[in-house]
């Protein structure tokens, strides 16, 4: 049975069932010719009874596609010869994805017969295992239906079961999120773990050297890799200093113009520009800093005599900055718009100008909400992964001079990542500490600045 | 007194100049956000718009039969496996006179694309009556040749820095003379996918790999996240349970995306086996970062209801649950919408997770099922801009505008199912 006669026949059945137990309600409340009828409308009948037949097949078909590939593989290893797998050195796992991914339709000349057998078995036992899944979970599908049909009477409060699973259901899905966010932590701390054991965690923090290449042979020289993390955090911290250096100013001032000085035409216009830079793709970013703005610099500052890496964390900071923008600007906006008119009007009374106004009255009560704006825009910046990777370097320098190159958090985790590798080496790992520093640290920022930005709400409310 | 009202007086030029100073300020951060915005769209569209066109070199192919079908057998086999890379040499050479060493005739037959002896074997086997015949023909330039015709400046470069030698130059110079150059629609790029030739390379591969994947994500995150804002906003009961979930929820929004990307690569692939590259990994990574946009876009849009609806609905013998699905639900379906769709066009520009999970191979392929490996359109840009060969350039600016254009019609429809639907109460 393939996937799409099977989810017809589900379809099929659900709706029979729907329409069966509607039916079977409307008929038993037709015989009653004086007092009560059900206690709930027919219509619900039909839906508890459809309801319970989505939830169990899907539970079972979720259970059937994760379980699967472990089934499968299990049973395949069964049937490989002892001595296919020792000729692999001793790991199947390889050998298992090369049987799978060998293409029977078309099979390469010169194939190992036996893998050709197994990938030939693999295929019959895809198909048959899929077929009995399917069965299984059709067989349980009509029990449940008939089941919950025959449940349908004057004791069975139909509305009550179905607006519970309903809500249940719903409970599930926002629970989701607390499962992505657990997911994350635990995915990096596992990881992380494994490169603690073979990294110390104190050399990762506070080492100074960065070069994560590790041995492709044995017994080749600087095989061990160097995994000091402190000059990736530098020039993370760098670029993101020379990000904060073009937003800051730029989004607080056109924020102080948008809110007070701004007619409410000129408003309108130019808030949503602002906010088309914050919907810019990254990439578009990325290939802006490294395809324009990069080799601008580079001729720019050539013209007075000075060299700049042509990677230089000026280009990819700078360019950060242009995308943060908006978040300040909007961020500050409100903040600026929520200082309470009687605040200015006091200072308008005392005879101030309006520019002394924002200086002395409206930026120092809008500070905190200000603070946390700059540092939820920190902690995106750190996290920005595009424009660092297509235009920030790869090499770890320790230094704090924009114009040179530098690399990040995000870069490394990157390079260290995209490419086949093997799962186990010192070199893979060590993105997820890298990883797992990243979370943490933008977790902070963002608990920091939300409590700052609460807090600060809370006393003009 | 008149002193002090003196010295008022003075002060004032000076306080409002630094007024007029201060508003200059304001207006001119203003100005700088709005010319960063202007000089990212021109540096991207003037480089792009040249990647819409590509060259054709008219050449008066000769279908020589000594070189196609020397055995004079016409059989298709031999026709394809024939040297047509060849013939389209010597029938470059005949336009130009002079004698040509074996250097030349090398650098010569670089002006067309390697793709067009594929092309024309599947000709000459379709039409076999052209064997032995003359046929003037558009063939597709190479990419070196295409970016100079582009870009004229480039031409004053010395030889070294420029892609083509003085000599190819001076050829190109005399086929331009003869009117036997054309720019045309690039179809390749709007019909392929990735090529190491810049000339052969498309968009389309990664478009289709895009679109796979934001189904995933819109099939897996939209019913989840409107049942989460649904329940969150209407039906929760104020506990420290929903407290800790509405924690969650702000703080998975703020997650940096590469850190989907690490989940992803951790348990989607390394812990559940599901194959690399593949959309269907690439939509369930970015459905988990674009549920938090849609939880809090149907949040407010429930929110917008006003309470007289669900009153209404209550007084009249409604349960709770009915009041929500039946009445408030239907009314915040275009909040829901646009929230949706903003979350999506979020999505589709965003790469650092698909790198993650490997969406980032070279793949000629255009996909076809939500488990073949495949690109996105924003990694095809990374990818084209990490390619050394000149010609990605152009092609990388292209895909950019076309990945802007996508976004801009997303927002657009955003925009116009607000306008249209959203009810103001």
């Amino acid at each position: 049975m393939g996937f799409w006669s099977f989810f017809f026949i589900i379809v099929f059945l659900g709706l029979t069932t729907q329409w069966y137990g509607t039916n079977k309600a409307l008929k038993l409340n037709s015989n009653i010719k004086e007092g009560p009828k059900l206690p709930s409308l027919p219509s619900y009948y039909g839906a508890n009874a459809f309801l319970w037949l989505v939830i169990s097949v899907l539970l079972f078909l979720i259970v059937w596609v994760f379980s699967k590939p472990h089934i499968l593989d299990y049973i395949l290893i069964q049937n490989i010869p002892k001595a296919l797998i020792d000729e692999f050195g001793g790991t199947p796992n390889m050998l298992i994805d090369i049987i799978k991914a060998t293409d029977i339709s078309n099979i390469f000349p010169g194939t190992n017969p036996i893998i050709i057998e197994n990938a030939l078995y693999y295929n019959k036992i895809d198909k048959l295992s899929d077929s009995i899944a399917y069965s299984i979970i059709l067989f349980v599908g009509l029990t449940v239906s008939i089941f919950s049909i025959n449940r349908i009477s004057f004791l069975f409060k139909a509305r009550q079961a179905v607006e519970k699973t309903n809500i249940n259901l719903l409970i599930l899905c926002s629970t989701i999120a607390i499962i992505a966010t657990i997911g994350i932590i635990l995915s990096l701390i596992f990881e992380a773990l494994r490169f603690f054991e073979k990294v110390n965690f104190f050399d990762f923090l506070f080492g100074f050297n960065w070069s994560p290449q590790t041995a492709i042979r044995e017994g080749q020289v600087a095989s061990d890799g160097a995994f000091g993390a402190i000059p990736i955090f530098s020039g993370t911290l760098l670029i993101t200093f020379v990000a904060m250096f073009v937003a800051i100013p730029i989004g607080l001032f056109s924020a102080i113009y948008l809110a007070e000085y701004a007619k409410p035409s000129v408003r309108s216009t130019f808030k949503p520009i602002l906010e088309i830079l914050a919907g810019v793709p990254t990439v578009v970013y990325g290939f802006f800093a490294a395809i324009t703005v990069g080799p601008f610099l580079k001729n720019f500052v050539g013209e007075f005599g000075f060299t700049i890496a042509s990677e230089s964390a000026i280009a990819a900071g700078g360019v950060m900055g242009i995308m943060i923008i908006p978040f300040i600007s909007s961020l500050s906006d409100d903040v600026i718009r929520a200082v309470p008119q009687n605040l200015r009007d006091g200072s308008y009374a005392m005879g101030a100008t309006k520019s002394e106004t924002v200086k002395k009255i409206i930026l120092p009560a809008a500070l905190p909400g200000i603070m946390g704006a700059v540092l939820l825009a920190i902690s995106r910046a750190i996290g920005e992964t595009m424009i660092v990777v297509m235009a920030a370097g790869i090499a770890a320098n320790l230094t704090l001079n924009p114009f040179e190159s530098v690399t990040t958090v995000t870069v490394q985790i990157v390079t260290l990542l995209v490419g086949d590798q093997e799962f186990d080496s010192a070199k893979t790992l060590a993105a997820f500490a890298l990883g797992i520093t990243l979370f943490f640290a933008t977790l902070f920022l963002n608990i920091i600045a939300l409590r700052i930005v609460q807090k600060y709400r809370e006393k003009y409310d | 007194m008149t002193n002090n009202l003196d010295r008022v007086e003075l002060s004032l030029v000076g306080r409002k100049r630094s007024e007029r100073l201060f508003k200059f300020y304001g207006f001119l951060g203003i100005l700088i956000a709005f010319l960063f915005l202007i000089t990212i769209l021109y540096s991207v569209i003037s480089q792009g718009q040249k990647a819409f066109f590509t060259t054709f070199i008219k050449v008066n192919i000769f279908f020589d039969s000594e070189i196609i079908d020397p055995q004079n057998q016409r059989n298709d086999e031999d026709i394809r496996y024939a040297n047509f890379n060849k013939i389209i040499t010597e029938s470059l050479k005949k336009k130009f006179p002079e004698n040509l060493n074996k250097n030349d005739s090398k650098e010569l037959s670089s002006f067309i694309s390697s793709s067009e002896a594929d092309y024309l074997s599947e000709f000459v086997v379709k039409n076999k009556d052209y064997i032995g015949k003359y046929k003037n023909m558009w063939l597709l330039a190479s990419s070196n040749i295409d970016v100079i015709v582009k870009n004229p400046e480039m031409e004053d470069l010395d030889e070294e820095d420029r892609l083509i030698s003085d000599k190819q130059l001076g050829w190109l110079n005399q086929i331009r003379l003869n009117k036997e150059l054309k720019k045309e629609l690039n179809k390749n790029f709007f019909t392929k996918a990735d090529s190491t030739e810049p000339e052969q390379a498309g968009i389309w591969g990664s478009l289709v790999g895009s679109f796979l994947t934001l189904l995933i994500t819109l099939i897996l995150s939209f019913p989840v996240a409107v049942a989460a804002g649904v329940f969150l906003e209407e039906l929760a009961p104020k506990n420290k349970f929903t407290e800790f979930l509405e924690v969650n929820i702000n703080n998975l929004a703020a997650v940096p995306s590469i850190i989907f990307g690490l989940l992803g690569l951790a348990i989607f692939l390394n812990i559940m086996h599901l194959p690399r590259s593949a959309p269907i990994v690439g939509g369930m990574v970015l459905a988990l970062m674009t549920l938090p946009t849609i939880i809090i876009a149907t949040r407010s849009s429930l929110k917008s209801v006003p309470p007289s609806i669900r009153e209404a609905a209550i007084g009249l013998g409604a349960t709770r649950f009915q009041s929500v699905v039946d009445h408030v639900l239907p009314l915040a379906i275009p909040g829901i919408m646009t929230g949706t769709i903003i979350g999506m066009s979020r999505a589709l520009g965003e790469s650092a997770p698909l790198l993650m999970i490997g969406m980032v191979a070279f793949i000629v392929d255009v996909p076809t099922t939500f488990l073949d490996s495949s690109t996105a359109l924003p990694v095809q840009i990374y990818l084209w801009k990490s390619t050394a060969a000149r010609g990605f350039v152009e092609l990388t600016a292209a895909g950019v505008i076309v990945l802007l254009v996508f976004l801009i019609l997303m927002n657009g429809l955003a925009v116009f199912i607000r306008q249209k639907f959203e009810k103001k109460w």
